[in-house]
């Protein structure tokens, strides 16, 4: 067996060991389902009523994308902005931290003033989440190539777009993608909120609900389903990243085939 | 103190279409004109006033000869720098190939037909120059899978690739082992000899600067300026053998003494 496929077995039997002790501590110490469900009762649940959990979920996973979408492109935008220009710095930031300070729940009420609850605020709340951590990274990126490179670039005659274009955006990516691993999860927490908060349909509502009808089962399976989400967006992205950043993992690499 | 002349004008001759069709609308010409001047041109219709006037503008591309305004030539390909650091600062997201590339992909005039010949020609340009400094069957690795003399040797390959008329050099070999600068020594001298662009090297390492240089500048500090300015006129190519030869010790003992000297002087002053 390879060091890796060892790695892989080893890290799953760990995960299934961890929720294996989870459901039999509740069937030795009788917890009743009404506190805690057991895992095998959430997953039940969510199979077992997936017709009616489904439009929620679709509805979560929508809002979701779409806000995690715009918060990138607006993230990307502004880390541009902050880091092309000292003023752009010393404007944006200040602003940027001060807007990451405000609870995103706060904002939910307003955002259903202005827009109605639906769709719009549960997206703009996720999109709100991520926009923080991706301009962040992108500006650090930036900031961080190499002044002889640029020197190298310069006398070569390249303009700024150019070495933006060849230099900083690529040294960048590995910033970007670790700044959207963490983007997809914080939106699943924004589009949640939102619902939670305002809106008749989404895993957020739907746990609201069920909570208030003491349907503790159907809560966990929520969550479940929410885990699921932001471990399959985590797992994108990092494939995605391996592709795209490789040269800035080696040291990984390595550290996976060294024993092989 | 003024430029002798603002425009001149060295055997200059404009031709229109080509083959039988062919017209010259200025057959060879050489004309200075100083700073403050008052030139008048004059001539019948036709007869390349204009075109003069056109020439000194850069509106018009002289057939042969050349015309400069200012000092500086019209429709001159832009000066060609090329440069190294210690640090090679390879791409590490580019493999060698790309790497050494990429001031094809940016500098002028190689830029406008890098889509077309980034395949072909280019990539027969690079593949040639790093054979030229060993790295053959290399082009392939990145950065980060070669040692620091490859990839000072690759950072080398990427100050030249585009034919630089200079070459400037701030202490590239200073962080590699004495034997592998030693062999750097000999590539790039190789890589001089065949292509003379005007080199600046900046270097701690006298035996370095006496192996490579065919001149030597020593500078002093507060206030920086060039106290020796020394010959190295040893037969080329240079060996290390030769660098064992008296003359050459003896250079590398004066400057040495030089430097030293340098050193102390400030305290005293």
């Amino acid at each position: 067996m390879s060091a890796l496929a060892r790695r892989r077995l080893l890290s799953w039997g760990f995960i299934l060991a961890l929720f294996g002790v989870w459901e039999f501590g509740c069937l030795w110490w009788r917890v009743s389902d009404l506190v805690l469900p057991r895992p095998s009762q959430a997953i039940a649940t969510i199979f077992l009523r997936a017709a009616a959990i489904a439009p929620h979920a679709g509805q979560t996973l929508y809002t979701t994308l779409a806000g995690f979408a715009l918060g990138v492109i607006l993230g990307f935008a502004l880390g541009l902005l902050i880091s092309a220009s000292p003023l752009a710095y010393d404007v944006g930031y200040p602003l940027l931290i001060g807007f990451s300070t405000v609870p995103k729940v706060a904002l939910v009420p307003i955002l259903v003033l202005w827009l109605g609850a639906g769709s719009w605020p549960a997206i703009l709340t996720a999109m709100s989440m991520c926009v923080f951590p991706i301009v962040v990274n992108v500006a650090t990126g930036i900031a961080g190539t190499e002044p002889e490179l640029r020197d190298v670039m310069k006398t070569l005659r390249a303009t700024r777009l150019e070495i933006l274009w060849n230099v900083a955006l690529p040294r960048t990516m590995p910033y970007f993608f670790a700044s959207l691993k963490v983007a997809a999860s914080l939106a699943f927490v924004g589009s949640v909120i939102s619902e939670t908060v305002a809106s008749n349909r989404g895993i957020g509502n739907l746990m609201i609900i069920a909570s208030s009808s003491y349907d503790t089962p159907l809560v966990f399976a929520g969550l479940f389903i929410l885990a699921a989400f932001g471990v399959g967006l985590y797992a994108i992205f990092a494939a995605l990243e391996a592709r795209v950043t490789f040269w800035a993992q080696r040291g990984a690499d390595q550290g996976g085939s060294r024993s092989t | 103190m003024s430029a002798p002349e603002v425009i001149r004008l060295s055997d200059v001759r404009v031709t229109f279409g080509a083959g039988s069709q062919a017209t010259t609308a200025l057959a060879r010409t050489s004309l200075t004109i100083a700073p403050g001047e008052f030139v008048a041109l004059v001539g019948p219709s036709g007869c390349g006033k204009s075109t003069i006037l056109k020439l000194v503008a850069g509106l018009l591309e002289a057939s042969e000869g050349h015309v400069f305004v200012g000092a500086r030539e019209i429709g001159a390909e832009p000066l060609r720098i090329g440069m190294a650091f210690q640090n090679p600062t390879l791409l590490p997201w580019l493999n060698i190939r790309e790497n050494v590339m990429l001031p094809l992909k940016i500098s002028p005039p190689f830029r406008q037909h890098f889509a077309a010949k980034r395949r072909g020609e280019y990539r027969e340009r690079v593949e040639a120059l790093i054979a030229s400094v060993g790295l053959a069957g290399f082009a392939d690795k990145y950065p980060w899978q070669l040692s620091g003399g490859m990839q000072q040797r690759a950072s080398l390959c990427r100050a030249l690739i585009h034919d630089p008329t200079i070459l400037l050099l701030d202490e590239p070999f200073g962080a590699l082992d004495a034997f592998t600068r030693e062999e750097l020594w000999d590539s790039l001298q190789a890589l001089w000899m065949a292509r003379t662009p005007t080199v600046l090297l900046v270097t701690h390492d006298l035996k370095e600067a006496a192996y490579l240089a065919s001149r030597i500048l020593v500078m002093q500090a507060r206030p920086g300026r060039v106290i020796v300015d020394a010959p190295a006129p040893f037969a080329r190519p240079r060996t290390m053998e030769s660098s064992f030869a008296p003359d050459f010790v003896e250079l590398t003992r004066r400057l040495r003494a030089a430097i030293v000297a340098a050193r102390a002087a400030p305290a005293a002053a």
